[in-house]
């Protein structure tokens, strides 16, 4: 076991980055950036960590800097937020479609106009159809276990995809909190080095990223599919050799206290940790209610959420973004889209909460709860509602 | 040409190690419709041969001018640009 000490959780993300021994981190130093690749940029500097850091003139040349690196054979990682994350977005695909396993963490933040960088995650949903796995952590001691298990996955010869790690930006992002660091030995134990099936190499030439004419195209795009959607094992699998390693042990869908409860929040991030509370707190008021929290956003686990869903009788979906002229939010979407073929569906009622950095407090958790008991108590299913929205 | 590969048979990513494996792809697969030449009308000028964008069109052993079906495009240039329009388009079958 490693030692347990207050952190920044930025800070911890650079230095699990640092225990993976990374060879290459680009990044574009500015707002909205994190202290993520700033201290980084420190470790490197000081001698602390052997890599290239490379400071680059845009988002976009940041995220083709870790391609060509990754491609080349180096470990890469690097982070982003908001903006940030939409400047990188032409780069994002070209990641994916060449089945580059860079490590990339995004502090969720939402984006403009107007001007605002705090939390929510209408960043990285703008960036769903990328063709990265993605999963959400909730905090930091999560987001610390969670980027070198991202390497493990990442880099594994059945899975060769790009990752993102989000993390809650400012609620997570900015907070000191209490980390269990890995051990050199433990890191060791669990994370192979990089070694990739086939790499740039100037005495051994491959072509990267070639045209596909109609002809090949279609197929690269299921082959691409086929390989998020098989890399779910992968996922689980490193999740239980984590567990073997630290302890702790992870899940694509996870639940608090809803064992028994007819009406279960569903949330991912951060927030969940706020909803834990307002579970408690219901729960010793006598009410039967429970927390479902999605961990894994692609793969999208359709099995996975329909176990832990199906047979309820209400759920709170609970988005951080909001599809805007759209159906809601876009977990509430995919949860639904996942339920629709059970023979009996719960009903879901749809809160967008916590647009733009607004709080989101144990007290919001009780209104919505109240809400849900009405539709359980036969009334009728609301539509989506921007909680606290003032008319 | 070998048979197209399935999704299965790609590798991750598609990177290409063969040199000059964009030679195995033909350009003239999505020709609509190819040019045809009355030779009895043709002068030799080399008009249509000068105008290829895709420079196809070569002369034969007696001298007449023939497109290079792996590679034509059926842009109908040559046909356009004829001196004696002794160059007609025709409609390629299904």
């Amino acid at each position: 076991m490693g030692t347990r000490i207050g952190k920044e959780v930025s800070i911890g993300i650079a230095e699990a980055a640092m225990m993976a021994d990374v060879d290459v981190v680009s990044a574009y130093p500015i707002t909205p950036q994190t202290h993520v690749v700033e201290h980084l940029s420190e470790l490197v500097a000081d001698g602390h960590l052997d890599a290239e850091f490379v400071p680059v003139e845009s988002e976009h040349t940041a995220m083709s800097t870790c391609c060509g690196s990754v491609a080349a054979g180096a470990r890469t990682f690097t982070a982003t937020s908001s903006q940030g994350l939409a400047l990188m977005h032409e780069i994002l695909f070209i990641a994916s479609g060449m089945r580059l396993p860079i490590v990339m963490a995004v502090a969720n933040r939402s984006l403009s106009a107007p001007i605002s960088i705090w939390n929510d995650h209408g960043d990285v949903m703008a960036e769903r159809d990328t063709g990265w796995l993605q999963v959400f952590v909730e905090n930091g001691q999560d987001a610390y276990d969670h980027i070198l298990w991202a390497f493990r996955v990442a880099e594994d010869h059945g899975v060769l995809l790009p990752i993102m790690v989000n993390f809650d930006g400012f609620i997570v992002s900015h907070v000191v909190e209490s980390l269990e660091e890995w051990s050199p030995e433990e890191v060791r134990r669990f994370l192979p080095p990089y070694d990739p099936p086939y790499r740039l190499d100037v005495d051994n030439p491959w072509t990267f990223g070639p045209v596909g004419i109609p002809d090949i195209y279609l197929e690269t795009r299921k082959a691409h599919d086929e390989a998020l959607l098989g890399a779910k094992a992968t996922m689980v699998k490193a999740w239980s050799e984590l567990a073997d390693v630290v302890g702790r042990q992870y899940y694509p869908v996870e639940q608090y206290k809803a064992d028994d409860a007819d009406i279960v929040f569903l949330s991912m991030g951060g927030i969940s940790e706020t909803c834990m509370t307002a579970v408690d707190e219901l729960r010793e008021a006598g009410k039967k209610v429970g927390l479902v929290r999605l961990r894994l956003w692609r793969p999208f686990p359709f099995d996975e959420v329909k176990a832990a869903l199906g047979g309820r009788k209400v759920i709170i979906a609970i988005d951080r973004a909001l599809s805007t002229g759209g159906p809601g939010g876009p977990v509430a979407s995919e949860v639904k889209a996942a339920l629709y073929g059970l023979e009996t569906r719960p009903q879901v009622i749809e809160f967008i909460a916590g647009l733009g950095g607004r709080d989101v407090t144990v007290g919001d958790f009780k209104q919505m709860y109240e809400k849900g008991a009405a539709v359980a108590a036969g009334g009728p299913v609301p539509g989506y509602e921007l909680l606290g929205v003032r008319a | 040409m070998a048979p197209l590969p399935g999704w299965k048979d790609l590798p991750p990513g598609c990177p290409i190690q063969e040199p000059l494996s964009a030679r195995n792809n033909l350009t003239g697969s999505w020709r609509s419709a190819r040019p045809i030449w009355d030779h009895d009308k043709c002068v030799r000028c080399g008009v249509c041969d000068l105008f290829c964008p895709e420079a196809c069109i070569k002369p034969d052993h007696e001298g007449l001018y023939q497109a290079n079906l792996d590679y034509c495009k059926g842009c109908g240039i040559c046909a356009q640009e004829c001196v004696t329009q002794c160059i007609s388009m025709k409609q390629e079958e299904e």
